[in-house]
């Protein structure tokens, strides 16, 4: 916007230049400042909104038109976005009214999930980080322990729920031990990477100064295999939060898999819909969570 | 493997009084093996080294000077022969031998205090108090003219800077010898010269034991009282040790001209490239 308001004095100023019979000395000509000035710190940042928020929403609303089109029809067997409205305003309106046991807004249910997430995916980040560093440092774990590995991250996550149900006899740990098998797998896979790819001057700078084990992981080993540690930690977040939904569904409770299950049961197509765009919104938002605190933590990492 | 540490004459050795040097290279080996092929790098190399010496090692590359800085650095182990610094054999790396590193070495993580005050956390950390560490810390980056830049990251200095925080932190560890990998290899030409000027004055203020791997034959002469040339690999070992009588202070300008200077400076280019010229150069002639 700025380029547009500023190009016709730039026109101005050398076409001035040109028409002069003398050749004038080149001359800086003070282009005009917008009169907004008070404001134009804002003009980048809303270029920028403008930019990557406006095509997003475009597509949306195109989405959204084609799909009240196709599913405008009584016939329909899935609903249109109209319908949805009408049918699940209260759950899009309010994530967190509460009007009885079972019947909560999908912010609290969408909370109970994310709970078990944060168990399981704590657990699976502090397991996974201390094996893959065993993995990555030692020769012999790395031959014992990754062929099991690379053949237990193959199993998907809820062929693991039969076994935890038997072992923990319990809905709730169950689901969370499915979390945290689901994300254990990247976690241990590219920390050992990233313990193997520490440079051997760092290990020679530790071993003159005899750092001990402890200091070693603490001051070496995690800053330096950080950018990979994260990586696997955003990859494991992703995969909990697919998992959940699914465990949720075979184990019932509070949480959104078994909400969508629950609206399956009796046919309430529409909240199914809402809890989808819950669930991804939600899950959008863990990436960017553990990219950002990834990006915040491995500031400066990146050798010279 | 404690080879015994008996009197013992060495025509490349310098006479010592009852062999007992500060540090002393006791006709070590060193082999790297390969799965069935074995290189021997080194063969009987022998050297003793009095304290507050400054001693540079020169050779073309691959003749295994590195891997004698190694050696003494406890890096890598020995295959025959000790090494002893002050009568106690060598064989783990530790704080009392500091290596300056080729390419700095600097935790990239940490700011310019922080990599210093790693190593003097560790180093004296049960022996002095916080404050004191904090003002040893201070202390050696003002010794390197680093102390403004103590809150950067090494990715915000340049190349000389850092390899000026590397020497502070291996100072910093007040090491029995310092170690200096080709620690100006892969520094500009002015950059080096000041860097060479501030190892020179460091020397003189705190008379460390230094060995200083290199190839450039300038520096070792400037900086060094002797400069063991190695012979080319492999099975390298000491073809010569030159006595560079210089007297101190030294000043680079004054130096260019004098005739020790010059006369020594023709040994080692000597000794370099007529007597043991690396075999490519030869085969290129």
């Amino acid at each position: 916007m700025s380029a547009n308001a500023n190009r016709p004095q730039l026109v101005v100023a050398s076409g001035a230049r040109l028409g002069a019979s003398k050749p004038a000395p080149s001359v800086i000509v003070p282009l005009k400042r917008p009169k907004d000035s008070r404001w134009a710190f804002l003009r980048p940042m809303f270029v920028s909104w403008l930019t990557n928020i406006l095509p997003p929403l475009i597509v949306l609303a195109a989405g959204l038109i084609v799909w009240e089109l196709a599913c405008s029809s009584p016939k329909s067997s899935l609903p249109a976005p109209s319908k949805i409205w009408t049918d699940s305003r209260d759950l899009i309106v309010d994530p967190f009214f509460v009007a009885g046991p079972q019947d909560i807004g999908l912010g609290l249910r969408v909370l109970t999930s994310l709970e078990r997430v944060a168990i399981g995916f704590g657990l699976s980040a502090v397991a996974g980080v201390l094996l893959g560093a065993l993995v990555g440092q030692s020769v012999w774990a790395m031959r014992g322990l990754d062929p099991i590995f690379q053949i237990l991250r193959t199993v998907p996550p809820l062929a693991w729920l039969p076994i935890s149900l038997a072992a923990f006899r319990d809905a709730n740990p169950s689901a969370i031990f499915v979390i945290f098998i689901t994300a254990i797998w990247p976690i241990i896979i590219n920390t050992a990477v990233g313990i193997r790819n520490i440079p051997q001057d760092y290990r020679n700078v530790a071993a003159v100064l005899r750092l001990n084990p402890i200091e070693f992981f603490w001051r070496i080993m995690i800053p330096s295999a950080a950018p990979y540690i994260f990586t696997g930690l955003r990859i494991g977040i992703g995969l909990s939060w697919l998992a959940i939904v699914a465990a949720e569904m075979l184990t019932g409770g509070v949480g959104i898999g078994f909400f969508i299950w629950d609206a399956w049961n009796s046919s309430r197509l529409s909240d199914i819909v809402v809890a989808l765009a819950y669930i991804g919104i939600v899950g959008f938002i863990l990436d960017r969570i553990v990219a950002a605190v990834g990006h915040v933590a491995t500031r400066g990492t990146q050798a010279s | 493997m404690i080879a015994p540490v008996e009197p013992r004459s060495h025509t490349l050795e310098m006479p010592f009084a009852a062999g007992r040097s500060f540090l002393k290279v006791d006709r070590i080996s060193k082999s790297f093996s390969r799965g069935s092929a074995t290189t021997e790098v080194l063969r009987e190399v022998s050297l003793g080294i009095e304290k507050g010496e400054f001693v540079s090692i020169i050779g073309h590359s691959g003749c295994g000077k590195s891997t004698l800085l190694n050696l003494v650095a406890g890096l890598t182990q020995v295959s025959h022969g000790a090494i002893l610094l002050e009568d106690h054999e060598v064989n783990a790396p530790g704080p009392e031998r500091a290596v300056v590193f080729q390419n700095h070495s600097l935790l990239p993580w940490l700011t310019v205090y922080e990599n210093v005050a790693l190593a003097v956390d560790k180093v004296f950390g049960s022996r002095k108090p916080r404050a004191e560490r904090r003002a040893w810390v201070m202390h050696n980056l003002e010794l390197v003219q680093m102390a403004h830049a103590k809150d950067k990251r090494p990715a915000e200095i340049s190349g000389g800077m850092k390899q000026r925080v590397g020497i502070a932190r291996a100072l910093s560890m007040e090491p029995k010898v310092l170690l200096l990998d080709e620690p100006f290899g892969a520094l500009d030409a002015l950059t080096r010269a000041h860097l060479q000027d501030s190892v020179m004055q460091i020397h003189a203020r705190l008379g460390n034991t230094v060995i200083m791997i290199t190839h450039d034959v300038d520096e070792a002469v400037l900086l060094s009282d002797r400069i063991v040339m190695m012979t080319n690999g492999p099975a390298a070992t000491i073809g010569e040790i030159l006595d560079v009588q210089l007297p101190r202070p030294r000043r680079r300008l004054e130096l260019v001209a004098h005739p020790i200077y010059l006369a020594m400076r023709e040994a080692v280019l000597k000794f370099l490239y007529e007597r043991h010229a690396q075999p490519a150069l030869l085969a290129a002639e």
